[in-house]
């Protein structure tokens, strides 16, 4: 069991996950950027403590239709990380990827193509490889991650995931959220990492505290 | 004027005509409506997990299909409603992710349905219809009035059960 209550972190301990924030989703960051070829930038990451009634209004609201991609975390770091986006801001980005030269028809239910999918998923593949492999050379922790698995819908039932794996531990869900954006806002959207209780003691640990 | 009562996850509550009760974005969680159509008081809670026995830390009762329909029972209790009228019509409990690795995690949807049908089934309230399972999410609203449960997914129509 872990030592960890997430009721009594304290700021130093905020302080560092913070910085865990900052870091990776600054290389996140910078990886979409090359992609899209174009200046993306992030606000400061917010670390919060949250009910689960509180999560979805985090990302503005449960009805949001967002894009969801989500990895989940194995090796020492066990969690989930989730890149999520607005549909629109993701077809925004799919097109700037794909030079809208696309010309598959897109598909009834999503209104992506399977070339857009794909680029969607590569897209979360290579920005969260950016974000947990600049945590795992911070932290000297072995962090694994799945494929992505992705999911087109309201911003509270994709958050219901991760939120019920944290439900079987207690009553709060503990996010490292960091939100991005390029200057005239047409890409924006949010990292999240979302360790169990047990890996925020190993990350924290292994920084020291 | 009539109001909408919103209902977060892991949360209840409860709702009298000319009110509406509503719970937005169920994913894997699943929404129960329980009804007295004779007193025409309605509840609804938001679960997350199937059984609260298998969990340590289980305070929040309304978390769990379990023990969140026995308190939503109450709170209807509380509010003038009687146990042997209720009926009930449940949504939710999708598969979000199609995970390839993880059964567990796969199935929290299904199990979360599954759970929820057999306490309704030892409590013998009846489940008069049902929107369940699949892949997308479903924001769900509930009137006392007319008894209805209308189901709102991203694009898909609209279902009123």
């Amino acid at each position: 069991m872990s030592d960890l209550d997430l009721n009594k972190i304290n700021n130093m301990q905020y302080d560092v996950l913070r910085e865990i924030g900052n870091i990776g989703a600054g290389n996140a960051t910078t990886a979409l950027s090359q992609m899209i070829n174009a200046k993306v930038s992030m606000n400061v990451p917010k670390v919060e403590l949250l009910e689960f009634k509180e999560i979805s209004n985090m990302v503005g609201g449960e009805e949001r239709i967002v894009v969801g991609i989500l990895f989940t975390l194995g090796g020492d770091i066990e969690g989930m990380m989730m890149f999520m986006m607005d549909k629109v801001v993701s077809m925004h980005l799919v097109n700037i990827l794909l030079g809208n030269t696309e010309h598959s028809k897109p598909n009834e239910q999503t209104d992506f193509s399977e070339m857009g999918l794909s680029a969607l998923n590569e897209i979360g593949n290579i920005i969260s490889g950016a974000y947990l492999s600049s945590l795992s050379s911070l932290t000297n922790l072995t962090i694994t991650s799945s494929i992505p698995y992705m999911a087109i819908d309201m911003a509270g039932a994709i958050l219901s995931v991760p939120a019920i794996e944290f439900g079987k531990i207690g009553d709060k869900a503990l996010l490292i959220e960091t939100e991005f954006g390029d200057m005239d806002n047409y890409v924006n959207g949010y990292f999240i990492l979302i360790p169990t209780l047990n890996s925020y003691s190993a990350i924290l640990k292994s920084l020291g505290l | 004027m009539n109001n909408t009562i919103k209902v977060g996850m892991a949360d209840a509550n409860v709702c009298k005509p000319p009110d509406v009760i509503t719970t937005l974005g169920l994913g894997s969680c699943v929404g129960i409506v329980l009804y007295d159509p004779i007193m025409k008081i309605a509840g609804l809670v938001h679960v997350m997990l199937p059984d609260s026995t298998k969990i340590i830390n289980n305070s929040n009762k309304y978390k769990f299909a379990d023990t969140g329909i026995d308190k939503l029972i109450q709170d209807m209790e509380d509010i003038g409603a009687l146990k042997r009228n209720l009926v009930a019509k449940i949504a939710g409990g999708a598969q979000m992710f199609s995970f390839s690795n993880n059964l567990e995690m796969m199935r929290i949807g299904d199990r979360n349905v599954e759970a929820t049908k057999e306490k309704l089934k030892q409590l013998g309230i009846p489940i008069l219809a049902e929107d369940t399972g699949a892949n997308y999410g479903r924001t769900i609203e509930f009137s006392p009035e007319t008894g209805l449960l209308t189901i709102k997914s991203f694009g898909r129509d609209l279902k009123v059960l």
